[in-house]
């Protein structure tokens, strides 16, 4: 194909260049504006992150120059929309180490995938008294969908515990495989508390018994290199919107053998091969489970921010995330009154706070007008917030380009912030 | 330009850390809780009706600056109120907190202190939150066992 643009190619290896936070900001128009007046100091990469020039360039190229319906068209542009649909799960294939692009199913998002794998995995197989084992920092969407198939087979949500520092140690989570424990689901990173889950260890183990597992990357994939191979995990999901592409774009990895023996989750068109009114047969993975008419734009957005990830030097980049942590860190303890939530010894990406006096939702309107963006709740981890007793918390959430004088903003804003409420106002 | 003063004022934050009427009310004739997704605020809500006059009326729970000051000066406001009374203050309110033209008149008091709040979409649910739950625990006096009132 020679007339797709330059935007969705890949490049080179040796187009990588060495980071630097400045010059990649660059790449974030968004980064450029200003909130009530002042630079925008964009701190929520963990709810969503923000897009490179390279990504909105490859969606507006596509509704441009190449949008038409995929896999059905013999005419040039669905061909070239086919292309780069197709060209993005291949280069997903490669950034998280997948052994084929069957194993790359296109969906929504974490959320969706996690429903699939609860529905067309576990539902057909569960039988009541078995067990699906989760720990106690999932995101919603790593325990609502388990709780739905519990309630549909009579199977049980055992949940293994976190530690005063929201910490997950794999002896505890391994105490609770038993005999009917069918499947571990775990995140990789906490979204609420910044922990990095022993994923490596606790795959072994469960592979030696047997327990299929599903790991949640949603807040991994952005900050790690993930070999999902290597990890040895049956399914691993995450969604696009937080590693710099489109929302409503995500991706089940599943392993070959597994997808091959699930039923497909929804009907529709592309997941067949053929359709009587007596027999339909269904189409070969990944397409079993990709009815209806996908997200080609988002997808291919998403190929585009892999690509992009694979132009930058992301040993370098992550150990600048890892430095705007420490530096988080002790800026923000520094801070009289304040108390971090999750101070697990392997975190990334983000500190969870909350201040005396000062109720974390008032926090998130002062920074706002400090041009701060931060998350402020219970960021859909309810049973995590019960087990810290508190109602919600202040986040902020890293990327890496972000900077240390963003830091130094937050917690100046925190500081303004709790004078304010302790002092009254001035 | 939103000012942040404006949505703080020295009421707002005096109540917010000196929270009147706060606590529970052991003679209660009437509760309701409120609840708010979005920021996790609960509030629970007492009141003692006699004769269709709110005599005494108390609150629980935790919640952000805006969600507390509006529920503790709710209490001081439909104190001594009638039924009646107290859901004209409620419409008051409600309008003073959703309409961009509504004016503070005096009637309303320090509760004037609220229309700082509208500029904050964001922030408008956690005024409302309690004025809502007023609502549910008069009727609940009324007719028991109502559901929680949540602002999703
Ligand atoms: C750990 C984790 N899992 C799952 C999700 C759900 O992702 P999505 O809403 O993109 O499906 C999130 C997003 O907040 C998350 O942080």
């Amino acid at each position: 194909m020679t007339d797709i643009s330059p935007a969705a190619r890949t490049a080179p290896a040796s187009a990588r260049r060495s980071f630097d936070v400045g010059s990649v900001r660059r790449d974030f128009p968004v980064l450029a504006r200003t909130v009530h007046g002042k630079p925008l100091a964009y701190l929520d990469n963990g709810a969503s992150s923000q897009s490179p020039d390279a990504v909105i360039a490859a969606v507006d190229d596509y509704a441009r120059a190449h949008h038409a319906n995929i896999h059905r068209g013999v005419h040039t542009l669905s061909q070239e929309a086919t292309a780069l649909y197709e060209g993005a799960r291949d280069r997903l294939v490669g950034f998280i180490n997948a052994a084929s692009r069957h194993e790359i199913v296109l969906l929504r998002g974490a959320t969706e995938a996690v429903n699939l794998v609860a529905q067309s995995h576990a539902r057909p197989l569960l039988v009541p008294g078995d067990e699906i084992l989760i720990t106690h920092l999932e995101h919603h969407a790593n325990i609502v969908p388990w709780q739905i198939v519990c309630a549909q087979t009579g199977a049980k949500l055992v949940v293994a515990p976190i530690d005063a520092r929201g910490d997950v140690h794999a002896e505890a989570v391994e105490a609770l495989m038993g005999p009917r424990t069918r499947i571990l689901a775990c995140a990789h990173v906490s979204n609420a508390l910044g922990t990095v889950l022993p994923v490596a260890r606790l795959m072994a183990a469960a592979r030696a018994r047997g327990i299929v597992t599903l790991i949640d990357g949603a807040q991994a994939v952005a900050h790690l290199p993930v070999d999902v191979r290597a990890l040895g995990c049956d399914f691993y999901v995450f969604s696009g919107h937080k590693m710099f592409a489109p929302t409503g774009i995500g991706v089940l990895y599943g392993r070959e053998a597994l997808l091959e023996r699930m039923p497909p989750w929804q009907g529709g068109g592309d997941m067949i091969l053929s359709v009587e009114f007596e027999n339909t047969t269904y189409n070969s993975l990944p397409y079993k489970f990709e009815a209806g008419t996908p997200n080609i734009p988002g997808t291919i957005g998403l190929g585009a921010a892999v690509e992009y990830l694979g132009s930058l030097d992301l040993a370098a980049a992550h150990a600048h995330e890892d430095a705007l942590l420490r530096h988080a860190q002790a800026a923000l303890t520094a801070i009289p009154g304040l108390r971090l939530i999750g101070t697990a010894p392997r975190k990334l990406g983000l500190v969870s706070f909350v201040v005396d006096g000062v109720h974390p939702h008032d926090l998130g309107t002062i920074l706002d007008q400090d041009g701060i963006a931060i998350r402020t709740g219970h960021h859909c981890a309810m049973p995590v917030m019960d087990f810290f007793k508190v109602p919600a918390t202040a986040r902020a959430s890293f990327a890496f380009y972000n900077t240390f004088e963003e830091i130094d903003r937050l917690a100046a804003s925190v500081e303004r912030a709790r004078r304010m409420f302790t002092h009254g106002p001035g | 330009m939103m000012d942040l003063k404006d949505l703080y004022r020295d009421v707002i934050l005096d109540h917010n850390r000196n929270p009147r009427n706060f606590g529970p009310l052991p003679a209660a004739s009437a509760s309701a809780d409120g609840f708010n997704p979005l920021c996790g605020d609960r509030l629970k809500l007492h009141l003692r009706l006699v004769d269709d006059r709110i005599e005494d009326i108390r609150f629980e729970g935790q919640g952000c600056a805006i969600s507390t000051a509006s529920a503790s000066l709710m209490t001081e406001s439909v104190k001594g109120r009638t039924r009646a009374e107290a859901l004209t203050v409620f419409e008051r309110v409600h309008h003073l907190l959703t309409d961009d033209a509504a004016e503070a008149g005096d009637e309303l008091g320090k509760l004037a202190a609220l229309s700082g709040v509208r500029e904050f979409p964001a922030r408008v649910k956690c005024a409302s939150l309690c004025w809502h739950t007023l609502v549910a625990a008069l009727k609940d006096d009324a007719a028991p066992a109502p559901p929680a009132v949540s602002t999703e």
